[in-house]
């Protein structure tokens, strides 16, 4: 038998904030309850096993309305990749014109997301 | 450019633009007047997601949610000018107002039938929340700092206090710490934090930075710049605890202390205003107390989402429109919204039974499994949870309304 571990979370998809508790026995989740919603059932199952987040941020932009350009992950990312993600954007500099969803970085650091831009410059 | 309009509208923020699109789409002859350098408002500068779940759907960015208003405002070809300031509004009569305005080309007065006041909201300073010590470099509100690193891309600082714990103080503490600074605390003066759990969780939790409950920053020092601030411990009646001071190193004191509408131009052609939201008092077409001027947004009340802003622009568009086509709005008969049992706030104030109304509350305090209750149309809303951080929204039909013969209570009850 492997030992049970219990994890409580709060749920961040919707502003309900609903608390799991997620019940896992070695490496196996046996028990997820708490959620009042499927997206947070997935969310609690996800944040155990490789938490992810969107990440948003600015790039610097030559020749816009403004010296950033506003842009996101356009799907969520490992948690723990963040910070790196983060050094990588500040070296990145587009040319205006830029336009909301065009990609910026593809693919960035093999996460199989796209930073994409959410400003137009 | 013409000399009079069916609507001005003041505000190129959702609350404004909403309202422009929606008055256009309606036929009137419309201008909007902003006075920062860009339309878009504080949308613009927030990088952030969680905007527009009701209204598209979807969840955006702040950048992208006002961005799909932009563009819907500009296929209509709404006349504006940007870096462009009403100084004043005089209701001369009751279907005309006249308006002054600078623009970079110089004063102009411009006539308008009805006028949208959609201004926002301001930021709380550090002399109304009770900061005491230096006035030095490194002091900024929440929006200021938003704007310095989200639009023109300049760090205002490295080891940064902030100063409240309402989803914006939450959401500024995770994009400093995003952006390489060091956020050394969030300090709240309620038991409680003032944002959304799932904000304290993501924002503060994911970085582990420390939340100071029942705690007052109460003085700010340093010579040039900010080198530290005492914080203190509050009792339950909110005032500083003797004794309990404490000192944290920063170079940077960031102001996330909640909004107060914006209302100079308005509260100066003489509208009534309501000291618990401390907008207008308006009726059910979001009319001030001078007839033809309209409010939506913050500058009606601090809203949670950017959604209901929309709502609200739209809301006043549509006031604004049985006004000209009426000479005045079509209702005869105003019962008012009383706040009964744990409603702090709610707008409109007056409704009319002409219309459905969109009613915006806040309760005093937090409870749960209770009742939302209209007693004398007989209407009853179960609540699992109610919060003063949460708004309520909820709509009452034109009938409903004809049932009370006059005033109408709004009351949060046990769920017995």
């Amino acid at each position: 038998m492997s030992e049970v571990r219990k994890f409580r979370l709060t749920c961040i998809v919707c502003p309900l904030g609903c608390t799991v508790e997620v019940t896992m026995e070695g490496d196996r989740i046996t028990g997820v309850k708490g959620f009042t919603c499927p997206r947070g059932e997935e969310y609690a199952i996800q944040e155990i096993r490789e938490p992810k987040r969107v990440v948003m941020s600015v790039v610097k932009v030559k020749g816009g309305t403004f010296p950033t350009v506003a842009v996101k992950s356009d799907r969520p990312v490992p948690k723990e990749l963040i910070p790196k993600i983060m050094r990588e954007l500040a070296e990145v500099e587009v040319e205006a014109p830029v336009r909301v969803g065009q990609v910026i970085v593809e693919n960035v650091l093999g996460t199989g997301a796209n930073i994409v831009a959410t400003r137009a410059a | 450019m013409r000399s009079e309009y069916d609507v001005v509208v003041i505000g190129g923020g959702p609350a404004g633009l909403a309202a422009a699109i929606k008055a256009k789409e309606l036929g009137m002859s419309v201008l909007l007047i902003e006075n920062r350098e860009f339309l878009g408002g504080i949308p613009m500068q927030c990088v952030h997601p969680g905007f527009g779940l009701h209204y598209f759907k979807e969840d955006l960015t702040g950048t992208e949610f006002i961005h799909r208003i932009l563009e819907r405002f500009r296929e209509m070809n709404v006349e504006y000018y940007t870096n462009a300031h009403v100084l004043e509004i005089v209701p001369y009569s009751y279907r005309h107002k006249i308006l002054r305005v600078v623009t970079e080309e110089g004063l102009f007065e411009v006539r308008a039938k009805t006028v949208i006041y959609a201004a926002g909201a301001r930021e709380r300073h550090m002399f109304e929340i009770g900061i005491t010590g230096h006035r030095v470099a490194g002091i900024y509100t929440a929006g200021e700092a938003q704007t310095m690193m989200d639009i023109y891309g300049v760090m205002p600082g490295r080891e940064i206090v902030i100063v409240g714990s309402g989803d914006v103080g939450l959401i500024m503490a995770r994009r400093f710490t995003l952006e390489g600074a060091h956020v050394k605390a969030v300090i709240e003066l309620m038991p409680y934090p003032g944002g959304l759990t799932r904000n304290v969780v993501q924002c503060l939790e994911d970085f582990g930075i420390p939340l100071y409950l029942s705690h007052a920053v109460t003085r700010v020092e340093g010579k040039k710049r900010v080198e530290r601030v005492i914080v203190t411990k509050v009792d339950e009646n909110l005032r500083p605890i003797p004794g309990t001071e404490e000192s944290i190193e920063c170079d940077t004191v960031v102001l996330a202390a909640g909004l107060v509408p914006y209302l100079k131009v308005i509260e100066k052609a003489g509208v009534e205003i309501d000291p618990a939201t401390n907008g207008p008092v308006v009726n059910s077409y979001l009319e001030t107390s001078v007839p033809g001027i309209f409010v939506a947004g913050n500058a009606l009340v601090i809203n949670d989402l950017v959604d209901y802003v929309v709502e609200q622009g739209e809301e006043a568009a549509e006031g604004a429109y049985e006004f000209v086509k009426n000479g005045g709005l079509p209702a005869l008969k105003w019962r008012k919204l009383v706040k009964g049992r744990n409603i702090r706030l709610a707008v409109p104030h007056y409704l009319a039974d002409t219309k459905d109304v969109t009613i915006y509350a806040r309760v005093a305090e937090p409870e749960e499994n209770v009742k939302l209750r209209f007693p004398e149309i007989g209407k009853e809303i179960r609540l699992p949870l109610v919060r003063p951080s949460e708004m309520i929204r909820v709509k009452l039909k034109g009938e409903e309304i004809a049932r009370a013969k006059g005033r109408i209570t709004m009351e949060v009850v046990r769920d017995e």
